[in-house]
């Protein structure tokens, strides 16, 4: 579903990969794994179309993956709430955003299923990291895509956390779907389902 | 874990009028919980149209015939100075790449973007200068021409100004910088909206000028969102 | 031999250090005789005595100032379009060209007016003009400046470009209309008929400026090049590199 080919990437003067080759099937996870600084999340963001890399080009199911985009959920290091806005406001601002009709009822019900129904008429600046994490883990229930790309998706979770993660990922990969994540901590997903890729 | 379907099936709607809906309903939702930043801004424009008699004189014609010309520049500046808030916050919280990454085109929620910034910055000038323009001994025909002008001419500051915005994203200089990239194309905008003043005073029609900063607006609002999309787009990269 | 050869930074810098020096030496021969016809063959002029002289060095460069930015504006949409380097680099080197060039014509365009309308600055719509594409040049060079990244600082000063480049005719339009509501007709730089040489004269400096601008920015460019691919292979094997 998801192909790399020959991708080449800078930062600055340093070359980061060149000439990688990835490939995701739907029903399958992939991580990415690396040191700090080894580029994974530029590689995550030229998967989703953010970043142009230098050579190479990235398709999902032959299309470029920028056209794609309303077929993927993209979740990056920062977690997307204005701090003015209430955490419904903010989930259901960020699921119209994605294309989606969300119903007061859904958006609620997902906001339980992350455990942060108390929370939700406070201000996203009274949460914390890892309760911002959570309310993006609720988004991406709320968004039946295709394909995932995760940033370090584990960062600030707590046990109970990452089992939703765990729960999340699972339903999308018994979906049909995929899912990326770059992550430097060890990531308990379908182990049977999961490749990796190291970045050097 | 609920396993339901968790989302109404709708047709899938990208259209420009519900990115723009979208956008603005945020952004002033956003706006509006800061009240006391926008009271501020809202602040400096009175506080730097009130000076300027400080700094030449009093003198009633010499402000007659600089009044128009300190309420348009001081609009420019209060432009300015609200300008890296328009997508700074966005940037720094991660909400721009969700933007860059929506099924919506780009051009029209930035285009929404700026709306919202208009309506909390440029409107509250429009209707804040006539007020002002008592200062300076203007009479109501005259304060009418200058906020008509604004009107006309606040949108194009505020479309105008997002280019300059994202272009700037994460620079060292900040807001002087954003302010050496935009002030040369804020010049025709200044020259059309104070000289319809000008021209009415001189006995001239104020007709050539107000339809030249419609068209201005026009051509801005067809174009400026695609410059600021193409902006957004290399910021994030 | 094709013409995408020479898209490659390693091939243009060797092309650019062999034409560099002939455009150079042509822009010398061409301004000493330019300068020649201008000061010592064209007469004196009827209304504005030896002082109109300075034109010989404000139009050309007036004219370069704008042409320059054209090019610019042209190089960074060629940069947008199929995501090249070397075009940005082409457009990186023109920009401080241009500004000198800009500069130029305002300084000296300032001490034409001096003995001709009796001040240095007369708020003229052409030199209003010249005073804002000096801004912009200085935006684009800013902004070069203010972005880290050479790639995100090549495709934002090449939007800066084009949205200045389509904002020009407007603000020129501005200017003038301006100009014309508030003095009059505005003053053309020779006020009387252009005998033919003095034209010929504006036109060999004229030549001889655009000649130096492409010298100076094909030097500018091999500098460029060498800092932005440092660390490539082709340079290290190029002579009197010192190895690390």
């Amino acid at each position: 579903m998801l192909e790399a080919i020959d991708l080449t990437a800078r930062r600055g003067s340093a070359v980061l990969f060149t000439r990688l080759r990835l490939r995701v099937d739907a029903g399958r996870a992939l991580l990415i794994t690396g040191r700090n600084g080894s580029g994974k999340t530029t590689l995550l963001r030229i998967l989703a179309g953010l970043t142009q890399p230098e050579e190479g080009r990235v398709t999902i199911n032959g299309e470029p993956a920028y056209a794609m985009r309303a077929h993927m959920a993209f979740a990056g290091h920062a977690a997307a709430l204005k701090d003015e806005l209430t955490v419904e406001e903010n989930l259901r601002a960020l699921v119209e955003l994605s294309g989606e009709t969300a119903t007061v009822e859904a958006v609620r019900a997902a906001l339980v299923g992350v455990e942060l129904s108390q929370q939700r008429e406070l201000p996203a600046r009274a949460l914390s990291a890892g309760q911002r994490r959570r309310v993006g883990l609720a988004r991406l229930a709320l968004l039946p895509r295709a394909l995932w790309l995760l940033d370090e998706p584990a960062t600030a979770l707590d046990t109970a956390g990452l089992r939703v993660l765990a729960d999340l990922v699972a339903q999308r990969l018994r979906a049909g779907g995929a899912v990326v994540a770059a992550t430097h901590q060890p990531l308990d997903l379908l182990a049977d389902r999961t490749d990796s890729y190291a970045l050097q | 874990m609920s396993t339901a379907v968790a989302t109404v099936p709708t047709e899938p709607d990208y259209g420009v009028l519900a990115a723009v809906r979208w956008a603005v309903a945020r952004d002033l939702r956003v706006a509006l919980r800061s009240r006391a930043e926008l009271g501020v801004q809202l602040l400096f424009y009175v506080i730097v149209v009130s000076v300027f008699p400080l700094a030449s004189s009093p003198d009633r014609a010499l402000l007659a015939a600089m009044g128009p010309g300190v309420l348009w520049v001081a609009s420019l500046l209060a432009s300015l100075l609200a300008l890296p808030r328009l997508f700074a916050s966005d940037f720094g919280d991660g909400t721009l790449e969700q933007i860059a990454l929506s099924p919506y085109p780009l051009p029209a929620l930035v285009a929404g973007k700026a709306l919202a910034h208009w309506l909390t910055t440029g409107l509250p000038v429009v209707v804040l200068a006539p007020i002002l323009g008592v200062q300076y001994a203007l009479d109501a025909q005259v304060l009418a021409i200058v906020a008509a002008s604004l009107l006309i001419g606040t949108p194009i500051l505020s479309l105008l100004g997002g280019i300059g915005a994202a272009l700037t994203l994460g620079t060292r200089g900040g807001g002087s910088l954003l302010a050496l990239l935009i002030l040369p194309l804020y010049v025709p905008v200044l020259i059309f909206g104070a000289g319809s003043a000008d021209a009415w005073r001189a006995g001239l029609s104020v007709a050539p000028n107000l339809s030249l900063l419609g068209a201005g607006l026009l051509i801005t609002l067809v174009g400026a969102p695609f410059a600021m999309a193409a902006a957004v787009r290399i910021a994030l990269d | 031999m094709s013409l995408y050869q020479f898209s490659s930074p390693a091939t243009f810098y060797a092309l650019a250090g062999r034409i560099a020096p002939w455009f150079a030496g042509a822009a010398a021969v061409l301004a000493v005789t330019g300068l020649w016809i201008g000061l010592v063959i064209a007469p004196t002029d009827f209304q504005q005595g030896e002082a109109y002289r300075i034109i010989f060095i404000h139009v050309p460069s007036a004219w370069m100032s704008m042409f320059i930015y054209l090019v610019m504006a042209f190089w960074s949409i060629v940069a947008l379009s199929f995501n090249t380097r070397l075009s940005a680099m082409m457009a990186q080197a023109l920009a401080p060209t241009g500004a000198w060039m800009t500069f130029i014509a305002l300084w000296t365009g300032s001490l034409w007016g001096r003995p001709t309308w009796g001040t240095y600055w007369a708020w003229d719509a052409r030199m209003t003009s010249e005073l804002i594409l000096l801004f912009l040049y200085f935006g684009v060079i800013a902004l070069r400046n203010a972005i880290d990244d050479p790639r995100r600082a090549d495709r934002a000063c090449a939007v800066l470009t084009i949205v200045g480049a389509v904002n020009i005719p407007i603000i020129y339009f501005s200017v003038y209309w301006w100009n014309t509501l508030h003095q009059g007709a505005s003053v053309s730089p020779t006020g009387t008929k252009m005998q033919a040489t003095m034209l010929s004269a504006m036109l060999v400096m004229a030549v001889a400026a655009w000649f130096y601008a492409v010298a100076v920015a094909l030097w500018r460019v091999r500098a460029i090049i060498l800092e932005r691919e440092r660390g490539s292979a082709w340079i290290e094997g190029l002579p009197g590199m010192a190895r690390a």
